[in-house]
């Protein structure tokens, strides 16, 4: 009796906390016909918004890729002093709320600070366009492929890598033969985690953006311009999208994550 | 001489791994590294194969200064206690390894795979994956991979100690008999002395960072250069304050000269030897004697005896007095 009314629970909390909201979204999205989501998202600034956020995302992605692949071989295969440190300040993004990352981007590279005023200077814009919002979604999305990746190298050890070196093959060769198939599973999940993290950024996005419509919006920036310009439809079109991007990536994850190490 | 190491010392942190140690390797030798567990053979094997940086000191491999050279560089071939094999590779792929890196013609690759795994009796598990094939499997693997690219000197470090006893000895057999075919000078690392003995033509015992001794077997049972080297090569009991082999003690019933009295506690049959276990003045003594000298001398626990070492037996004064 007792193992039902847990069941009934754990149904009944899931209910009213995902499964309602969500597909409340997906059944307003689509309750007017298809016809007026296709004209929802094909409207200019959608699909400006689509390309904002997939050029943000993919930039993180890669910088976040090679950024995490070189440190987490420097804390698994190498031993420097403040090597702790380092560790603990990988997982900063974390703990820090997005709209504290945004204001400290902009503090750091506005265009009264020294760094931002020089950049500018030089012809490069950072704060209330692409690059600040890059740097705000690798800031965010940080830790997710270096702490992918790390278990799976300690775990690996490296008897491999040392296998291979007395083989004749250098470190290039060594990392792209032995190392990266060793962690091709891992690496993916990250990446994956890392995109489904980058294309959702709201809050650090939302502050270093300006939210110039047509210019600096992001997919999710514009779910929250339209709903409060009494734009539902167009909003909840927006919204759906980004939940299934969500949900593909969490189905990609799934596929990638039981692999290495057998 | 194939390789030779001159006053290589390293430390790891504030520990001495390695104090000044210098090794002299003949070419076309199969060389056992033999001491106890942290004496720094292993350090000293992975130095020798540039897998670790001495602090000072020189490796020389067939006469050229190789201490500064990376591993890829050394041409050395390394077999690791726990196979290191290409998880995501099979045998086939795990052998071609060196070949594929120094970029051989495919079919050159393909021939030469194919006779080391006929070498290592893999030939029928080539398409399988390491995760498919037996510790022993996957060692002969880690060895036809270390052969294929012809090293100059192959090193073992400790190869048969991740495998259970049977395997173990079948794999030492083995070796050997490789080593006969292949001429390939050859090092490895051990704990175990019943290993060295069998397989190694020299032997160099190494504990505390030091070379103890070095020679062939025979010579460093027979004159051991110091008690520690006695005691590890081989059993050594102590009588009349000075260490013995057990197979070098005389027992027998009446005194003569220069025997000490001692009385039987257990005698154990072990087969065709017969262990015996005695008391001589307040210390303990064992002497290990044939079935037949036992039947002669019909030992019962309780019997006073008299021992003596053999005319020609090897003693050394004891090191605690």
């Amino acid at each position: 009796m007792a193992k039902y009314l847990l069941r009934a629970i754990a149904l009944l909390y899931l209910l009213f906390l995902l499964i309602l909201p969500v597909g409340l979204i997906v059944w307003q999205t689509f309750g007017d016909g298809l016809q007026n989501v296709i004209d929802a998202l094909t409207s200019e600034e959608a699909i400006h918004a689509f390309q904002v956020t997939l050029q943000v995302a993919i930039w993180a992605v890669v910088l976040n890729t090679v950024f995490g692949v070189g440190v987490a071989l420097l804390l698994t295969r190498t031993n420097f002093p403040g090597k702790r440190l380092l560790n603990a300040l990988i997982d900063l993004p974390l703990a820090v709320s997005p709209v504290v990352v945004g204001l400290a981007l902009i503090l750091a590279y506005g265009r009264y600070s020294t760094v931002g005023g020089w950049l500018e200077n030089a012809g490069i814009q950072v704060i209330f366009s692409i690059p600040g919002m890059v740097l705000a979604t690798v800031f965010v999305s940080l830790p997710l492929v270096v702490r992918a990746i790390v278990p799976v190298l300690e775990e690996m050890g490296d008897d491999q890598e040392q296998a291979a070196r007395t083989l004749g093959a250098g470190g290039w060769q060594t990392f792209r033969r032995i190392t990266l198939p060793g962690i091709r599973s891992a690496l993916g999940y990250g990446i994956v985690l890392c995109l489904a993290r980058a294309l959702g950024e709201y809050g650090a996005v939302a502050v270093v953006s300006g939210k110039v419509v047509g210019e600096t919006q992001t997919l999710t920036l514009f779910v929250e311009e339209r709903y409060l310009n009494y734009e539902v439809p167009a909003a909840f079109a927006a919204a759906t999208v980004l939940a299934l991007l969500a949900v593909g990536s969490l189905l990609l994850t799934t596929l990638l994550r039981p692999k290495d190490g057998n | 001489m194939a390789i030779e190491v001159r006053g290589v010392s390293k430390s790891f942190g504030r520990t001495p791994v390695l104090k000044d140690v210098s090794v002299d390797i003949v070419s076309g030798s199969l060389t056992a590294l033999l001491g106890p567990s942290g004496g720094g053979k292993s350090t000293l094997l992975r130095v020798i194969a540039g897998l670790e940086v001495p602090d000072a000191g020189n490796v020389l491999i067939s006469g050229v200064d190789a201490t500064r050279l990376s591993p890829q560089r050394r041409n050395v071939g390394f077999v690791f206690q726990h196979y290191a094999a290409f998880k995501h590779l099979s045998v086939r792929r795990n052998v071609a390894f060196g070949l594929e890196i120094r970029k051989r013609p495919k079919a050159e690759i393909r021939a030469r795979v194919d006779e080391l795994l006929q070498l290592v009796h893999l030939e029928q598990f080539a398409d399988r994956y390491p995760a498919q094939l037996s510790g022993g499997q996957r060692q002969r693997m880690a060895l036809a991979r270390a052969l294929a690219v012809e090293p100059q000197v192959l090193l073992l470090d400790e190869p048969f100690g991740a495998l259970d006893a049977q395997v173990r000895k079948e794999l030492r057999t083995w070796l050997r008999r490789l080593h006969d075919e292949v001429h390939v000078t050859t090092v490895f690392v051990t704990h175990d002395q019943e290993e060295a003995m069998d397989v190694a033509d020299e032997i160099v015992v190494l504990a505390d960072g030091e070379v103890k001794q070095a020679g062939r077997p025979q010579d460093l049972y027979d004159n051991p250069a110091s008690p520690f080297v006695m005691s590890f090569l081989g059993p050594v009991t102590e009588l009349g304050g000075r260490l013995v082999r057990p197979h070098d003690i005389d027992v027998t019933a009446e005194s003569v000269e220069g025997s000490t009295a001692a009385v039987v506690n257990r005698v154990v049959h072990l087969g065709f030897e017969v262990r015996v276990e005695l008391t001589a003045g307040d210390r303990d003594v064992w002497a290990q004697i044939t079935r037949g000298a036992a039947g002669r001398l019909g030992l019962q626990p309780g019997d006073t005896v008299h021992l003596r070492p053999v005319p020609a037996a090897k003693s050394l004064a004891a090191a605690d007095a």
